[in-house]
């Protein structure tokens, strides 16, 4: 078996190729949503947080996973309501209505 | 549920979060991208609560508290206001990061495998310092504290022993297991995070919230190698890769490397060269609302240069309601937008389409350009050093080099000003005195009202 940590090196380089691949295809009309859409993405570390609260962990962790839950729920939460908000107001073109408006 | 199909729901996690991204390449489906993400999150969650050993009391206040302050902002956020948005979600994010590497410390006592404390330490480290930084960009751009580059002498010389120390205790705490060692760690990565975004001006923002964003993912990574879970480790090189991204781009579009924005305090005192010397023999021509009306309506093509003067004048909505006006009349309205033209990457498109002007009318650099030698008036408006053409012509100049808008190509431009000052680089703008070339002085908004109502009377 391969050390966890390998494994996780050789995800960590794959998937930032891919991330590599994926983002250089965002056009620049849609970077402001693409940092606060990916910004919610990283507010994937509310499951470290999720388990921290767990293990029978005394006051000091309970607290500091507390925090953890807090912090990573903004993230998530705020990311990606904002960015739907953001999105939301990139309006399809509509040519024939423009001209009769 | 077993390890094997905990491990699988965390990659079908992960892989919306790419379908998600991936999705972003097109307004047209960036909505629904940004829905799939979060579903992404929502099982990512759930799966993480189904038979696991977690205090359900400590989640459900914790989620209760975040959910209702990540909504408000979220709800309540003017747009002109996302950058320090963005930078305080950065700064959340590294919280996170540092605190969970925190529980688990405290949990196990430093007693673990020898991998897993480095991973610990990492994580720590990352997380705060992106805690700190984002917060200090945050006072920045909301004004809290001033946006001058904070400077000292020997400031790269400390930062680099503060930093050094830091190596050092994580080698301590590595080898000896340390629980002070840990502390002292994660108190540098504080106060460095504070003393790196210091000496940044306020003008360098948008780069620095590009490389906060990829710090956050970097750190939710390594949250991932202490938790030993794949969905963190590929979500958080996603948006590492993202920031890094624009981080490149931004730096790109300003002609200056990365190491030049953080370690130069571009915008301090120094800025000298060429300043009010070239003004004296060349005259700007004015002209008026009336015979701007007049060249607008009769053109085939108008091309928009929108600023972040535009913006602080609040004159988006008036402006949507010129080029509408102009559109109905069957002139071609087309907005050209450069990169740093806003406060963050992608910041004016954002206004702009909060105006409601539709996004097939915003153009980007390699867009807008090929246009403007066949536009017939092009409209500056709060935009100063990215229609410069001294950054195409004159080696000489400060910002020679950086890419822009090829506005002198068109046949007429209207630069709406207050005045001939040059912009925060202190750099003359030889397309002022260029034949072809008027200027409307006023504020942007009432401008751009009165060219409104000018336009009615064509």
């Amino acid at each position: 078996m391969l050390d966890p940590v390998v494994i996780g090196v050789i995800v960590f380089v794959l998937a930032s190729f891919v991330g590599f691949e994926v983002i250089t295809k965002v056009p620049p009309t849609l970077h402001t949503p693409l940092m606060s859409g990916s910004n919610a993405i990283s507010g994937i570390t509310i499951v470290g947080a999720l388990l921290a609260t767990g293990a029978g962990s005394g006051t000091l962790a309970s607290v500091l996973a507390f925090a953890a839950v807090v912090t990573a729920t903004i993230n998530v939460v705020g990311g990606f309501m904002v960015t739907d908000r953001m999105l939301g107001m990139f309006r399809r073109p509509k040519p024939a209505e423009e001209d009769r408006a | 549920m077993s390890v094997d199909v905990r491990a699988l729901l965390y990659l079908v996690a992960a892989a919306a979060f790419i379908v998600g991204l991936k999705r972003l390449s097109s307004p047209r489906t960036a909505r629904s991208g940004n829905l799939i993400g979060a579903a992404g999150m929502l099982l990512a969650v759930v799966v993480t609560l189904i038979d696991n050993d977690v205090s359900w009391a400590v989640i459900a206040g914790g989620i209760a508290v975040g959910a209702v302050l990540g909504a408000v902002l979220a709800i309540r956020v003017k747009m002109t206001e996302m950058p320090q948005l963005v930078a305080a979600f950065n700064g959340f994010g590294g919280a996170a990061s540092a605190l969970v590497a925190a529980a688990v410390f405290v949990t196990t006592g430093g007693d673990m495998a020898g991998d897993t404390i480095l991973t610990v330490i990492l994580s720590v480290l990352i997380g705060a310092l992106t805690f700190t930084g984002s917060f200090v960009a945050f006072a920045k751009l909301q004004g809290i504290m001033s946006g001058a580059p904070i400077t000292y002498p020997g400031q790269q010389i400390v930062n680099g022993l503060i930093g050094a120390a830091a190596v050092a205790l994580a080698v301590w705490v590595q080898i000896a297991q340390a629980d002070l060692g840990f502390w002292l760690v994660a108190a540098i990565a504080l106060v460095l995070g504070v003393l790196l975004v210091i000496p940044i001006g306020g003008a360098d923002m948008p780069v620095v919230i590009a490389l906060l964003n990829s710090f956050s993912g970097l750190a939710a990574a390594s949250t991932g190698f202490v938790i030993n879970n794949s969905a963190l480790i590929i979500s958080g090189a996603l948006v590492g890769a993202s920031g890094l991204i624009l981080t490149s781009l931004m730096c790109e579009a300003m002609n200056r490397s990365i190491w030049n924005v953080l370690f130069s305090a571009f915008g301090s005192a120094d800025s000298s060269g060429g300043a009010g010397a070239a003004a004296g023999d060349k005259t700007a021509r004015s002209t008026t609302p009336d015979d701007v009306a007049i060249a607008l309506a009769y053109a085939q093509q108008v091309v928009v240069v929108p600023g972040y003067g535009l913006a602080v004048a609040q004159a988006q909505h008036a402006l949507r309601e010129l080029t509408k006006d102009l559109e109905r009349r069957g002139v071609k309205v087309a907005f050209g937008i450069h990169p740093v033209a806003g406060r963050m990457p992608g910041h004016m498109n954002v206004l702009l389409a909060e105006a409601d002007v539709p996004y097939d009318q915003l153009l980007d650099l390699d867009q807008a350009n090929p246009l403007l030698s066949r536009t017939d008036v092009v409209l500056v408006v709060g935009a100063n050093d990215v229609v410069n053409p001294s950054a195409r012509d004159d080696a000489s100049s400060p910002i020679y080099g950086m890419p822009i808008l090829d506005v002198d190509l068109a046949r007429t431009v209207v630069v709406i000003k207050r005045s001939l000052s040059p912009g925060f680089a202190g750099i003359d703008n030889p397309l002022f005195y260029r034949d072809g070339t008027v200027m409307l002085f006023a504020d942007a908004k009432k401008a751009i009202t009165d060219l409104v109502k000018a336009i009615e009377t064509v």
